[in-house]
């Protein structure tokens, strides 16, 4: 936070701020990018109290992955996002507070594996469709559909990786990319 | 039996002998097990006063407010008191209809997505999907409701859900493995606490909320005075410390003593109890108590280094944690005489700035004397409510409260026109006492309503009108930092709050001369039934001391 940290728009003050001060004292964070890995329980409404914990702190989600996990009662998810330190340690700390939530880990990039699954759509004729498939190999990607005009690609890694393909691939002419957002599992014999 | 025969069941296993709500469609069948349920039912004439007369029998019981209020626009009315509770930490249970499960999602005549609306200000909401689950859900509901931090609850039943038949079994564990409140602290930590204030030679305790909500005042006095340690409460914690006593430096934050907030501002170490630094409490959060460090006893973890950071947290619930923490501080046996030096500094700043104002030279009444004549009206001994405004302030600042749950306002969501439902609610938990509403003539049209439910009900709340004619709280910071451009504060019209009392079948007095204004409190609280004493107070008095918003502590007016 700023000098104005505290300050801002308090309504015993008159000052008109300029936007530039607002944005500097609303706290855009950046910082190191963060995995958090939540066990939830598989019932209604979990993810809307998930997510809607997010917004009110004014903080956006990157990606968010849900799934089954080996339990039926249970689910996990996977939120990747940007944040400096201390709001994530309140964001986690108010999610522990969800009845709906079991446990709840923040990643960290060396303690754990993530990987993301993303399907790339090119636009490729007789041509072309050569070139990207030799890029789709070098990715280790798969062909999963072909048409006259199009080919489409799925690429597994982590979200570099996934960035990487997208720029080589693009100048082909990118229709569509779909991603599933990072999930990811802690290194080692313990569970995540 | 019908699923809401079940409800019935479950809340009296929980202990609830009152309900207070108002029927409608969706929760028809719940009515119909109320008829012959074996529980009290407070009809009230407004969801919203339903749901801050269950916040009051809250507040002043300790035990869990139910309130219940039909789909759509019932539930809708619930949210301003769903907000209250949650903020202040209210253990309470809603319980709302719902339309027809095949009706969800599709408009529904007074339909509302009320789980929806209320998700970011409820400790835990449950939207019933088979009928079967409804005790588990109940049971689940009273126990998050009044463990670890208290809150509020909702559960949302849909109507046909609730006339079905289940096979009922009292319902005897509640197992919930995301929600393990933590209420014992940590030894380590509670010594190094207590070795922390036994090296301090400028110690503050400072209570908050939390301390009334664990039941622990006993517990606060008896840590406070293991030593000479100065306590000071919040505005939600008052009554957790006897006032007035030698030790007691009176309310800290934006309305506080210049003493109790100077002490902070020079402290060496802050015991924070069951209090969260809120805004009108630090002022300028990057100069609050530049010099201390920080000992935060909280139970919700999450409070603890959110707006300042804690040298050493303890987790876990006062009740629980002060005991212990006096007892490994009395095992240190210290030397009482390192605080003479600290004494004299706050001795010195009661001497200089007591709280006080210009009593008038003629008969009208003051605001604050209408408090002092209050306390002396009831002995110091009512349980007091109150609305949100310059009233609530000067009510915290002159009612020298010694018991704990017998202030009950709104502290974190401010919310006018809690105060009549608030003693409604407190009145029903607490039938032998005398409760007295301290109303903002602002505030009090909000929920008047609940007037025709006291005298219908039996209800002999007593409503003190501090009547000066404006919302006197935007006012005093139009007149400081807005130049006196009175925009939208002058009330021009109020009712004639004497007839207004008689139209609802009450007594209503009036008082214009502070002479006679004992007396009259006296009469209200003797007379039976419920009365609106409408007090005429100077207009434009400001509610001094005062840290102008924004400001350190130091900074302190008036």
């Amino acid at each position: 936070m700023g000098r104005f940290a505290g300050v801002m728009g308090e309504p015993g003050t008159k000052e008109v701020f300029n936007l530039a001060d607002l944005e500097a004292a609303g706290g855009i964070h950046t910082g190191r990018r963060h995995i958090l890995t939540m066990l939830v329980e598989n019932k209604p409404g979990v993810l809307a109290r998930v997510a809607g914990l997010f917004s009110r702190r004014g903080f956006n989600i990157d990606t968010l992955a849900v799934g089954p996990t080996d339990d039926p009662m249970l689910s996990r998810m996977t939120l990747t996002l940007d944040g400096a330190l201390h709001p994530i340690d309140q964001v986690t700390k108010q999610l522990h507070k969800l009845v709906n939530v079991i446990k709840i880990r923040d990643l960290e990039p060396a303690e754990a594996v993530a990987r993301e699954l993303a399907l790339f759509k090119v636009a490729a004729d007789s041509e072309t469709r050569g070139q990207v498939m030799q890029f789709a190999e070098i990715f280790r990607g798969n062909v999963i559909d072909v048409s006259k005009r199009s080919i489409t690609i799925e690429v597994t890694g982590t979200d570099d990786k996934i960035e990487a393909f997208e720029q080589v691939i693009r100048p082909f002419g990118l229709i569509e990319m779909v991603r599933t957002g990072e999930i990811a599992i802690s290194r080692g014999r313990s569970a995540t | 039996m019908r699923a809401v025969d079940a409800i019935l069941e479950c809340l009296k296993a929980e202990g609830v002998d009152t309900v207070f709500g108002i029927p409608g469609g969706a929760n028809l069948p719940t009515y119909d097990a109320l008829y012959d349920g074996g529980i009290r039912h407070v009809l009230c004439r407004h969801e919203q006063g339903a749901g801050h007369a269950a916040e009051g029998y809250a507040r002043a019981s300790g035990r869990v407010g139910v309130a219940l209020a039909t789909s759509g626009p019932g539930a809708t009315n619930l949210v301003t008191t769903i907000a209250d509770a949650v903020m202040d930490s209210v253990p309470t249970v809603f319980i709302t209809g719902q339309v027809r499960t095949d009706l969800l999602g599709t408009d529904g005549f007074q339909e509302a997505d009320v789980s929806g609306i209320t998700m970011p200000i409820v400790k835990h909401s449950i939207m019933i999907q088979d009928p079967r689950e409804i005790p588990m859900a109940i049971h689940q509901a009273f126990h998050i409701a009044r463990t670890g931090r208290p809150g509020p609850v909702l559960i949302d039943v849909p109507q046909d859900l609730s006339r079905a038949e289940i096979n009922y079994e009292p319902v005897d564990e509640v197992n919930l493995p995301g929600y393990q409140p933590t209420v014992e602290g940590n030894a380590k930590q509670i010594r190094l606490a207590a070795k922390a204030m036994a090296n301090a030679r400028r110690p503050v305790i400072y209570a908050g909320g939390g301390v009334i909500n664990a039941d622990a005042a006993a517990e606060l006095t008896e840590l406070c005075r293991s030593d000479r340690f100065p306590v000071t409460c919040t505005l939600m914690g008052l009554g957790g410390y006897p006032a007035p006593d030698d030790q007691w430096l009176g309310m800290l934050g934006m309305h506080g003593t210049r003493t109790a907030n100077y002490a902070m501002d020079e402290a060496d170490l802050i015991v924070a109890v069951g209090a969260r630094f809120d805004d009108r409490i630090t002022g300028k959060l990057s100069e609050f108590a530049p010099r201390a460090k920080f000992i935060h006893i909280d139970v919700d973890p999450a409070e603890i280094s959110k707006n300042v950071p804690a040298h050493i947290p303890i987790v876990g619930d006062a009740k629980k944690v002060l005991p212990k923490l006096t007892r490994e501080y009395r095992a240190l046996e210290t030397d009482a005489s390192r605080l003479e030096g600290w004494w004299q500094r706050i001795h010195q700043w009661q001497d200089k700035h007591p709280l006080r104002y210009d009593d008038s030279e003629d008969s009208e009444i003051k605001p604050q004397y209408m408090i002092q004549a209050l306390y002396e009206a009831t002995n110091g001994d009512a349980i007091i409510t109150s609305d949100v405004g310059q009233h609530q302030m000067w009510a915290a600042q002159w009612y020298h409260f010694n018991k704990p749950r017998h202030w009950i306002n709104s502290g974190g969501l401010g919310t006018m026109g809690v105060g009549l439902p608030f003693a409604m609610g407190a009145q029903v938990a607490c039938p032998d006492k005398t409760v007295v509403a301290v109303a903002g003539d602002g505030s009090l049209q909000m929920n008047i309503q609940e007037m025709t439910t006291c005298v219908l009900d039996e209800i002999p709340v007593k409503v003190f009108v501090m009547n000066n004619g404006y919302l006197g709280m935007v006012r005093q910071w139009q007149e400081l930092f807005w130049d006196k451009r009175y925009s939208g504060v002058d009330m021009k019209m109020t009712p004639d709050w004497v007839k207004l009392a008689e139209a609802y079948g009450a007594k209503g007095m009036r008082a214009t001369d502070k002479g006679t204004l004992v007396d009259q409190m006296r009469e209200a609280i003797e007379t039976p039934g419920p009365v609106i004493l409408d007090v005429h107070v100077t207009k434009e008095e400001n509610c001094y001391p005062m840290i102008p918003a924004g400001q350190p502590a130091r900074e302190m007016v008036g």
